[in-house]
């Protein structure tokens, strides 16, 4: 397998990390963020940090996923205060002060970053295999999540949290856990992005990079977790098709978002759904 | 008997304008009382107040001897306190059988933690199915809750409310909207609850059903309690008459 091959699945695999991540808080459970990129930042920055210090990846990685979980649970207290279009732009707000934070931290590298991150020790292709075996945990995580109580619960909170109250959910708890499982996992992606990149610069984490990642959940379907990854991987995938695709990524990405709102909110999932049932109507109806 | 619930002179004002103003009663385990008034005297003010939904500004309400006046809604019905709304809300993207599922499941979604490792759902679909089929909705099962007329929709807030194994159930206007035919059917529904051990306090304005089905009746008037006692010595109060007919 090509270097090439290896750096192109290890994209992937962190970028379906961090859309399944946000959509365990907007799929799963409702709550809009428009900062997500904001968490995926604390992670690298944490797991950058801790490995020039000499810590080893094997604790750089969970230290990632704890801090961004931290705070992001620290930050979905604003989730119970706000609701809907107030809440997408608090998470928004978070996300420029997390930039804001960083861009000014001599510490952290300021506007140049972090450079110089000690290898992963592990050769391209081992660490895109590490990467995707974290991917397919996180796609078996959310499978699980879907099909407990939690995601049932999950979706009564996503439908109407003051009904929600009444059939005895603890809305509060609901919200903070969905918001600390998404952050800490984009907190993952983070650190498993440091050991790849090897530098990390502040832009990587900007609200480009949260709308993105909400592209990705959006176009797959919010809430579906299958969506979300053949969304992630065609859209991870489609810049490096060609290079006019590379250069009007952006365009490309909000035309497919609004074409997606107008067509089939439902994205991907929405429309394999709606295939499946034509098909199967017409299968029934079939002499 | 012993008071299930009590509420003690309680305040709260919106703007300056006094929705509940000194009310203070009580309701016995096993009763079925009833919470009429003009309108503005205060009887939503008065549930939704029971039901954690708004804070009193001061008094107290005690739920089986425990002061639950701090507790927030979720807290409440989870000691055995249910609610249902006068306008519906069903949960619009379940079927109707997954909106009392999600109630019937209750001890799974007690907190996150137990939720994610709970996974089977027939123990819920059952008893969610059984509950359906008590009310008159076994055929809607899996409809969605859009395509039920208002009276089905009614009566599966009901149903909701039944699958949280609730000691007393606050219903606010369950009959509201009905036509008679309709409100007869869901007021005989209601007044069976406390033969299966639910207390019952109902807020309603159709005084033919709420003298047929209560057994007690407490009239609100300017948020304060004006007259309490059985429906046919209440209404022939003269008080009564002049704050809730107009007429004395």
């Amino acid at each position: 397998m090509s270097g090439y091959v290896a750096s192109l699945l290890s994209v992937i695999g962190i970028n379906m990390i961090l859309a399944l991540s946000l959509n365990i808080i907007t799929g799963f459970c409702g709550q809009v963020s428009l900062g997500h990129a904001a968490f995926y930042g604390i992670g690298a920055y944490t797991a950058a940090y801790l490995s020039k210090l000499g810590v080893p990846l094997l604790l750089t990685l969970p230290a990632a996923t704890a801090m961004a979980g931290l705070i992001g649970a620290v930050v979905g207290l604003t989730s119970l205060r706000v609701r809907h279009d107030f809440l997408a732009v608090t998470t928004m707000g978070i996300g420029f002060v997390f930039l804001g934070f960083v861009r000014k931290q001599k510490w952290l590298g300021a506007e140049l970053g972090i450079s110089g991150i000690p290898a992963s020790g592990l050769d391209p292709l081992a660490y895109a295999l590490l990467i995707a075996v974290a991917a397919a945990a996180v796609i078996a995580f959310s499978l699980w999540i879907k099909q407990s109580w939690m995601g049932f619960t999950f979706d009564a909170v996503a439908d109407d949290e003051d009904a929600a109250l009444t059939v005895g959910v603890n809305v509060p708890a609901y919200k903070l856990t969905a918001f600390g499982i998404g952050t800490a996992l984009a907190g993952l992606a983070g650190g498993l992005y440091v050991y790849f990149a090897r530098i990390i610069l502040p832009d990587t984490f900007d609200f480009v990079q949260s709308i993105a990642i909400l592209t990705m959940v959006v176009i797959g379907g919010t809430g579906s977790v299958w969506g979300v990854v053949a969304s992630t991987v065609a859209l991870t995938l489609l810049p490096e098709a060609s290079r006019a695709a590379s250069d009007y990524r952006l365009l490309i990405f909000g035309t497919m978002l609004i074409l997606v709102m107008r067509f089939s909110p439902g994205g991907l999932a929405g429309m394999a759904r709606s295939f499946l049932g034509s098909y199967r109507a017409r299968r029934r109806a079939a002499p | 008997m012993t008071a299930l619930l009590r509420i003690d002179d309680l305040h709260k004002s919106f703007g300056g304008v006094a929705a509940a103003n000194g009310a203070s009663f009580a309701v016995d385990a096993g009763e079925f009382l009833a919470l009429i008034g003009p309108n503005g005297a205060g009887k939503t003010t008065a549930l939704r107040l029971m039901a954690g939904l708004l804070q009193p500004d001061s008094g107290r309400i005690f739920f089986d001897d425990r002061d639950v006046t701090s507790l927030p809604t979720h807290a409440r019905v989870r000691l055995g306190l249910g609610f249902t709304h006068q306008i519906v809300r069903p949960f619009y993207s379940f079927s109707t059988i997954e909106n009392v599922m999600i109630a019937a499941g209750h001890r799974q979604t007690e907190s996150p933690w137990r939720a994610l490792t709970a996974r089977s759902r027939q123990a819920a679909r059952e008893r969610a199915a059984a509950i359906l089929a008590r009310i008159g909705l076994a055929g809607q099962a899996d409809q969605s809750p859009r395509a039920l007329p208002l009276g089905q929709r009614k009566r599966l807030e009901v149903a909701r409310a039944i699958a949280l194994d609730p000691r007393l159930l606050l219903l606010d206007e369950p009959l509201a909207g009905l036509s008679s035919a309709e409100a007869a059917t869901m007021a005989d529904l209601i007044r069976a609850l406390p033969q299966s051990g639910i207390t019952v306090v109902l807020v309603e304005h159709n005084l033919g059903e709420v003298l047929r089905v209560a057994d007690r009746i407490v009239v609100l008037d300017g948020g304060g309690v004006l007259a309490d006692g059985v429906p046919a010595e209440v209404m022939a109060r003269a008080e009564v008459r002049q704050a809730y007919t107009g007429t004395s």
